[in-house]
């Protein structure tokens, strides 16, 4: 490790500085920033997961609601079900919502462009109008959690270490993406982002790799859910609604698309942003939509492409 | 010669328009074998339903005796039918490198599969010699490093042709290779076929007719969805529908 390379530095010194946020919010009194914290990196990873089926794997999804607000209500139904543990619980949200994008994937991958952006969306929404409906997940109210998920020997309910591990996954997830965009998986998807016809003529099994991406897309969303329900004490219809996987897409593409750290810079500038705003106007969403502007207009790779300059992605 | 492609009675239509109707060809191993027909003919729908690119509605296609008609494109590459296209396709923002990189990773599923997620697909230098060999095979090794799309029109279509062969396929199927070239690049293209005679089999459709009568060993004619003659450049001359076809002031 003697020729660490300054960007593994700089990413190491974030994590670090990261790991040691809480404390400081405590020693500051601020401890109500630490939940926003936390929620802050749960929107990464969700964002994150978001980019590497629009960025890496070129589908442009409208639908992510379904698996990130999914993943919530596999939360809070569990619970109901006297099911606490999130050894078990948090791999089923994955493992649901990866079932739930299996079935979605396979039909939808059939189109193409607009066709896919409206598939997936009359999907999400599908979900949204079924579970508000259903009394056993609460209808329009939503289903609140009794407690948050256990993990042994570790205490969910301190918020501090609710934000460690939302880091910790979060930090796994970056590091995983890393390691796939360089494998073969990640090369055939950066062939099949460019051009499709020749990816099928070289003898590329097409549909079966974007299916792969967009389930992967989706269960590391339902994750992302999981979470999100603990650190709201809720699992909302609000979460499944078309509207979250817009705000999802626009951290995507504010954070720059088919960036690694797209998802991550997106989400805190969103978040970050509408905060900030929400103390000063009533009218936050009109500064974020010009924010999205300026970035689309004159940063197109994104906030993350602009802390990255003369790199060029593949 | 053995017969590696077979085809029989192959059908396909366009709303009212049959665009292949019919079509019997047999090609043989190792054989380079022209495609020829006027504008409309419908040899490029001829490709796309060998290499996969359609379905026919009705016929046969014998690859190597077993019938790969409706075969998805993916499954018939894996047994040995690579294409280029009539327009360039290739990966513009990728290397050259990297371009060839994929078609070799494609190849070499006994390297590991393209659902291998975690090892760095640069770990494998065998992928990156063969890719580089294949560079230097139609002359682009200076470029390597070179995004395609900042390399010229000839160099695109050079890669292409590269790309196609690095599947090593049993039969390699060329949509107008020439399309679109200076006759500079034309000849180099020209050239990089005629290195493949006697060793790779070849289905080469071509407008140039110079080049038709000096590289293939048989020509078939294609006219309105129907081959008309299949046989050597002579006796294609020769032929009177095929003057005909071409009215008699096309051909050498």
């Amino acid at each position: 490790m003697s020729h660490m390379r300054r960007a593994d530095l700089f990413e190491l010194a974030a994590l670090g500085a990261a790991v040691l946020l809480p404390l400081a919010l405590q020693a500051m009194g601020e401890e109500f920033y630490i939940g926003f914290a936390a929620r802050l990196l749960i929107f990464a990873l969700a964002a994150t997961s978001l980019n590497f089926v629009v960025g890496y794997g070129g589908m442009i999804a409208f639908g992510h609601a379904a698996f990130f607000g999914g993943g919530a209500y596999v939360v809070a139904l569990a619970m109901q079900a006297e099911l606490f543990a999130a050894w078990l619980v948090w791999p089923l949200a994955a493992l649901g919502t990866a079932l739930a994008a299996l079935a979605i994937g396979a039909l939808s991958l059939r189109t193409r462009g607009v066709y896919f952006i409206m598939i997936t969306l009359a999907f999400a929404q599908m979900i949204y109008y079924t579970v508000i409906s259903l009394k056993f997940a609460g209808g329009d109210d939503g289903l609140p959690l009794p407690q948050r998920s256990t993990l042994a020997p570790l205490d969910l309910a301190d918020d501090r270490v609710l934000y460690w591990v939302a880091l910790a996954l979060l930090a796994a997830g970056l590091y995983a993406l890393k390691r796939l965009a360089a494998s073969r998986y990640g090369r055939a998807l950066a062939g099949l982002r460019q051009n499709e016809a020749r990816m099928e003529a070289l003898g590329y099994p097409v549909a079966r790799l974007k299916l792969v991406c967009f389930v992967a897309g989706a269960a590391v969303a339902g994750l992302a859910g999981a979470l999100l329900a603990n650190q709201n004490g809720l699992a909302s219809p609000t979460q499944l609604y078309w509207t979250q996987s817009g705000m999802l897409l626009v951290m995507v593409i504010l954070g720059g698309v088919g960036q690694r750290y797209g998802g991550v810079l997106g989400a805190i500038a969103l978040l970050g942003l509408e905060e900030a705003l929400g103390r000063v106007t009533e009218h936050s969403h009109f500064y974020v939509g010009f924010a999205l502007l300026a970035v689309v207009l004159w940063a197109p790779r994104g906030l993350a492409g602009l802390l990255e300059p003369g790199k060029r992605r593949q | 010669m053995s017969v590696l492609l077979d085809i029989a009675g192959l059908k396909r239509h366009f709303g009212g328009l049959w665009a292949t109707n019919g079509v019997d060809l047999a090609v043989r191993e190792g054989e380079i074998h022209a495609l020829i027909g006027p504008n409309g003919a419908g040899k490029t729908t001829l490709i796309h339903l060998i290499s996969g690119a359609l379905a026919p509605d009705a016929g046969r296609i014998l690859f190597d005796g077993a019938d790969v008609a409706r075969l998805p494109m993916h499954a018939r590459v894996a047994r040995g039918i690579a294409r280029s296209h009539q327009i360039t396709q290739v990966f513009p923002s990728l290397s050259l490198l990297e371009n060839l990189r994929l078609a070799v990773q494609s190849r070499t599923r006994d390297w590991g599969s393209s659902f291998q997620f975690w090892r760095p697909a640069s770990a494998d230098f065998r992928m990156i010699e063969e890719a580089e060999d294949w560079l230097g095979r139609v002359g682009l090794a200076e470029q390597a490093g070179t995004p395609a799309k900042d390399v010229s029109h000839g160099e695109q279509r050079a890669l292409e042709l590269a790309m196609a062969l690095a599947t090593r396929p049993r039969l390699l199927l060329l949509d107008e290779p020439m399309a679109g070239m200076g006759p500079e690049e034309s000849a180099h293209m020209a050239r990089l076929i005629a290195a493949l005679k006697g060793e790779q089999t070849v289905l080469l459709v071509e407008h140039d007719m110079d080049i038709v009568f000096r590289l293939a060993d048989r020509v078939a004619v294609l006219v309105a969805g129907r081959i008309i003659v299949s046989d050597t450049p002579a006796a294609v001359r020769d032929h009177p529908e095929v003057r005909r076809a071409y009215l008699g002031d096309e051909l050498p």
